[in-house]
């Protein structure tokens, strides 16, 4: 439908809107990805609040990171994830292999230090998303092949 | 109908309360906060298998001589508190919870406002005209 590619093509703008600005204000690359990543964080506070507003309660923090690939990432991305990986120690790695917002990117190596800009916004959900949830946690993001990442 | 509804947060300070008979205030606050104790008991004891774990709905907290309390914990660990009078013919529960999907689908819509940080107090005209609906229903 025609709402994924609009907030495909919405989330690029944001990205080159914001490091636009910055190159004419302070220059600062570093704080464009924190800006990106916070405000993916008070979206995902309210995004699952919506989404959690039907489903039962979580039993534990294995619960909560099923949801996530599941359900969060197919309301948003319209797909599940493909991989989920933990150490039971706090550690989870959530791998997608087509990743939508890269998909329109690149398939191989090009324009790979590009990425992570790509993904701040993305983090900020999770990161979000999980904070509501009363989860602490720090949400980092690797790619080694567009499109998919870690 | 409801006397006083109290949103709390998850770190269990109140988010948004509001009673009726605006004069005796202080002693529907200490209820609110008494009960607060009843819920985190029924949250832990869901490991236990014996309520049913999967809901979000609480149910009567405890009832004193005078009213009723409910309660209701969204899975954001946000949790309602509602002060029924007793002196009502029972209210269904069914219609407890109803209301308090009401008040989860108004506090969901706050959320979702940009103007509103997660934490504040809640401020919001649409939410008051949500609780005072539920207030004021049978009079």
């Amino acid at each position: 439908m025609a709402d994924e590619t609009l907030f495909l093509l919405l989330h690029g703008e944001i990205v080159a809107g914001l490091y636009r600005a910055a190159e004419q204000g302070d220059g600062e690359n570093g704080r464009c990805i924190s800006k990106l990543e916070n405000m993916g964080f008070r979206v995902g506070q309210g995004l699952i609040e919506r989404f959690t507003k039907d489903t039962a309660r979580f039993k534990d923090e294995l619960d909560i990171m099923k949801f996530i690939c599941k359900d969060f990432w197919t309301t948003v991305f319209k797909k599940q994830i493909d991989n989920l990986r933990t150490n039971h120690q706090g550690i989870y790695v959530l791998q997608d292999n087509k990743f939508r917002l890269l998909t329109q990117m690149s398939a191989g190596k090009q324009y790979l230090e590009h990425a992570p800009k790509y993904l701040a916004f993305t983090c900020g959900l999770i990161r979000g998303g999980l904070s509501n949830l009363g989860i602490k946690s720090i949400v980092t993001a690797e790619v080694s092949t567009m499109p998919a990442c870690k | 109908m409801a006397v006083c509804i109290a949103v709390i947060a998850k770190e269990n300070y109140p988010l948004y309360i509001r009673s009726i008979p605006t004069e005796n205030e202080l002693k529907f606050h200490y209820t609110v906060h008494t009960s607060l104790d009843v819920v985190d008991e029924k949250i832990s004891a869901m490991g236990k298998a014996l309520v049913d774990q999967r809901e979000l709905y609480l149910g009567l907290l405890y009832p004193t001589e005078d009213y009723k309390v409910y309660g209701y914990v969204t899975n954001s660990k946000v949790k309602f508190v509602m002060v029924v009078d007793s002196s009502n013919t029972a209210l269904r529960d069914n219609e407890i919870r109803s209301m308090f999907r009401k008040l989860h689908n108004s506090y969901t819509d706050i959320m979702c406002n940009p103007f509103y940080n997660p934490g504040d107090r809640i401020h919001s005209r649409a939410f008051d005209n949500t609780v005072t609906s539920m207030m004021m229903q049978v009079c």
